[in-house]
């Protein structure tokens, strides 16, 4: 075939034309897959909120319930543990809780608690998600530090947490662990995922 | 010599030449089989390194073949069963003990997985020591490079399929990684699992990816490679370029055809390598703990962490040099940059063509400049490596950050220490040591 006589402009516009049409069909075909891709409306519908029974909890004890598949912690803190929060305020990265996504604001205060002693905090590490381990014994003891208070240690890249779940300065979590929405209906029980909003 | 001219071929009247020619008529089967095995002429001169290539080859097969096998038995299913075990978990289990046959083809499958990434790191530091990815050879590299990127997904998706301890919490810990990127991480991370959390969803797109995605790209990406290798032709131990002397017939003096030569010497390789490979799958499948980790012996428990996590042991050197990233930069937080140091760490690679300037290909004719590079940035490697198993340190992270500063220092100050060195003429023709 010879391609030595002129080139038809309006045949070639078309052609350009022709296959813009179509690769806007193909970019538009692309829609529902990357969609398939996101969070279905199951798993979307699967926030509901948990109420927990913390009447058994006794002072120094912790328990782990899921929401929304996540690990959260109460804890009765002691009096004791609760004196170490004051102390660290200038070795945390953020000890008045300004940070407003890590926490509603009824629990921006010194405990980051609703209730003084007791401490609801999802239990995943700002990090990278890993689940911390409650290192609560001060000292040596627990493989730390000899001037560790108490508080969780993550497994995965070393970031540490108080008694109030506020991370330590230079750690890789950059912020505290995060505190739920949770409100106290009549004691002793929590409602986890639901405050007085209805949020 | 591939993609020369074959003549078609003619039968000599019998059954199978007749046949042969009503084939070749209508495929290119014999200019396949000369332009890529019989008339496929390599440098005379390979030696150990070269036995990696075919022996990729070989796993590929067989983690092909045993996933087929394991596919059959498997269920990528998250929900607990009756005995509240996660069905996933249990199927592996099943396998195990009750399908026949199953455990060996299930111990196939993951000590190949683990053989799969020591025959391509030794098979890449051939490429590094022997200049193979210097011009005209910089496709075959990238196609390379691909690979192993490629490689390094399917074997992080197939991580996650026996949904043990370390399958659940390493994809948690990988996928949020994607968080740390600005703006956009957050959704991404979200489309990656397909749900706020690791769970069913994530189990089954990693499934589909595993099984099906990433293997049809990887076979694509392997093709490729060796078509551009054959399209240049091997490089050898001496660097040179065997095509620049040939006899009458256009035939490189210093060259022999892969088929009957190599096809026979990589057979030595293979015999070699499935003993060492049957060794560790009947002796030692968990590899000492490096091949399958503890902690997957434990269903996944979405409330707890497994006090100590960290990858398989091809992936500890990039997640050293993750740890090692504790600085903050221009307002984004070490967690990003740590991100795309390990990122970067992986990627640099497909530079090397460009980043090399030794008038040399091969280390035989480079000084000790390169000699000393070359051995620090492996020790480094090595370090990185068995670091990346530990758990966090402080001394741990300052050698980490040595050793990460060093890694990327080969790299980007190659273009200027590969050309100080000293180098020693480089012979004519191929030499047999
Ligand atoms: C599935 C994985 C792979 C397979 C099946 C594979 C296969 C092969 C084969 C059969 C050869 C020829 C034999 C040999 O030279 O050893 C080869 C050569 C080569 N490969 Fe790969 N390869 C893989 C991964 C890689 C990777 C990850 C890289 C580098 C990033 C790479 C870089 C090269 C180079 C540069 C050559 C040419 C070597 C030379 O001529 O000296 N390959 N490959
Ligand atoms: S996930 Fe906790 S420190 Fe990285």
């Amino acid at each position: 075939m010879s391609n030595q006589g002129k080139v038809d402009c309006g045949r070639r516009r078309l052609i350009v034309a022709t296959a813009a049409v179509g690769g806007v069909g193909a970019v538009g075909a692309l829609v529902p897959f990357v969609s398939s891709l996101l969070p279905s409306e199951r798993a979307k519908a699967a926030g509901a909120p948990v109420e927990v029974d913390i009447g058994k909890l006794a002072e120094g004890q912790m328990m782990t319930v899921e929401w929304r598949g996540k690990p959260v912690w109460i804890i009765n803190r002691t009096k004791d543990m609760l004196a170490t929060l004051p102390k660290l305020d200038d070795k945390v990265a953020d000890p008045k809780s300004e940070v407003a996504s890590q926490q509603p604001a009824y629990a921006a205060n010194p405990t980051r608690s609703v209730k003084e002693n007791l401490l609801v905090v999802i239990g995943i590490c700002t990090h990278l998600g890993c689940s911390p381990s409650s290192k609560f014994k001060a000292g040596a003891e627990e493989g730390m530090t000899a001037d560790w208070l108490g508080g969780f240690l993550c497994p995965c890249h070393g970031s540490t947490f108080d008694f109030a779940g506020r991370v330590f300065k230079a750690k890789p979590a950059p912020t505290n662990l995060e505190i739920p929405p949770h409100v106290y209906l009549t004691d002793p029980r929590i409602l986890i995922g639901e405050d007085k909003k209805g949020a | 010599m591939a993609g020369g001219i074959y003549e078609k071929y003619k039968s000599d009247g019998s059954l199978a030449g007749n046949v042969l020619e009503w084939v070749d008529a209508r495929f290119p089967a014999t200019s396949m089989w000369k332009g890529h095995l019989s008339e496929y002429y390599a440098p005379k001169n390979f030696n150990f390194w070269y036995f990696f290539g075919s022996l990729a080859l070989l796993v590929l097969v067989i983690q092909i073949v045993t996933g087929i096998f394991l596919v059959m038995h498997y269920k990528p299913d998250a929900a607990l069963n009756a005995a509240g075990v996660p069905v996933a978990f249990a199927s592996v289990e099943y396998i195990m003990r009750d399908v026949p046959g199953g455990w060996i083809i299930r111990y196939m499958h993951s000590t190949g997985a683990s053989a799969f990434f020591i025959v391509v790191y030794l098979h890449m530091f051939r490429g590094l020591i022997y200049g193979s990815y210097r011009k005209p050879r910089e496709l075959t590299w990238l196609f390379g490079v691909g690979i192993f990127l490629v490689l390094m997904g399917e074997a992080f998706f197939g991580y996650l399929l026996p949904w043990g301890q370390m399958s659940y919490w390493g994809a948690q810990v990988i996928v949020n990684l994607f968080g740390a990127i600005p703006v956009i991480g957050n959704d991404l991370s979200i489309i990656i699992r397909g749900d706020f959390i690791v769970g069913d969803a994530t189990l089954n797109r990693f499934f589909s990816f595993h099984v099906i995605a990433f293997p049809l790209v990887l076979i694509g990406l392997v093709a490729a490679h060796i078509l551009a290798l054959h399209e240049t032709g091997s490089n050898n131990p001496d660097g040179i370029d065997i095509k620049e002397k040939k006899d009458e017939h256009g035939i490189p003096l210093d060259g022999i055809p892969f088929h009957p030569y190599y096809t026979v010497k990589d057979i030595v390789g293979v015999v070699v390598f499935l003993m060492v490979f049957s060794a560790v799958m009947f002796f030692a499948p968990e590899g000492g703990g490096y091949f399958l980790e503890t902690p997957n012996f434990y269903p996944a428990d979405p409330l707890k962490t497994p006090p100590h996590i960290a990858p398989v042991w091809y992936f500890t050197p990039y997640y050293s040099i993750l740890r090692a990233m504790v600085w903050n930069f221009f307002g984004l937080d070490a967690k990003f940059w740590g991100v795309v140091a390990m990122g970067a760490s992986v990627v640099v690679f497909a530079f090397l063509p460009w980043l090399d300037r030794s008038p040399v290909r091969s280390i035989r004719y480079r000084g000790p400049i390169t000699k000393a590079m070359v051995t620090l940035f492996v020790i480094c490697f090595f370090i990185l490596g068995y670091l990346g198993t530990l758990s966090p340190s402080p001394m741990g992270e300052l050698v980490s950050q040595i050793c990460m500063v060093f890694y990327f220092a080969f790299f980007l100050g190659m273009p200027w220490w590969s050309r100080m060195d000293k180098f020693k003429p480089v012979p004519e023709r191929v030499t047999m040591k």
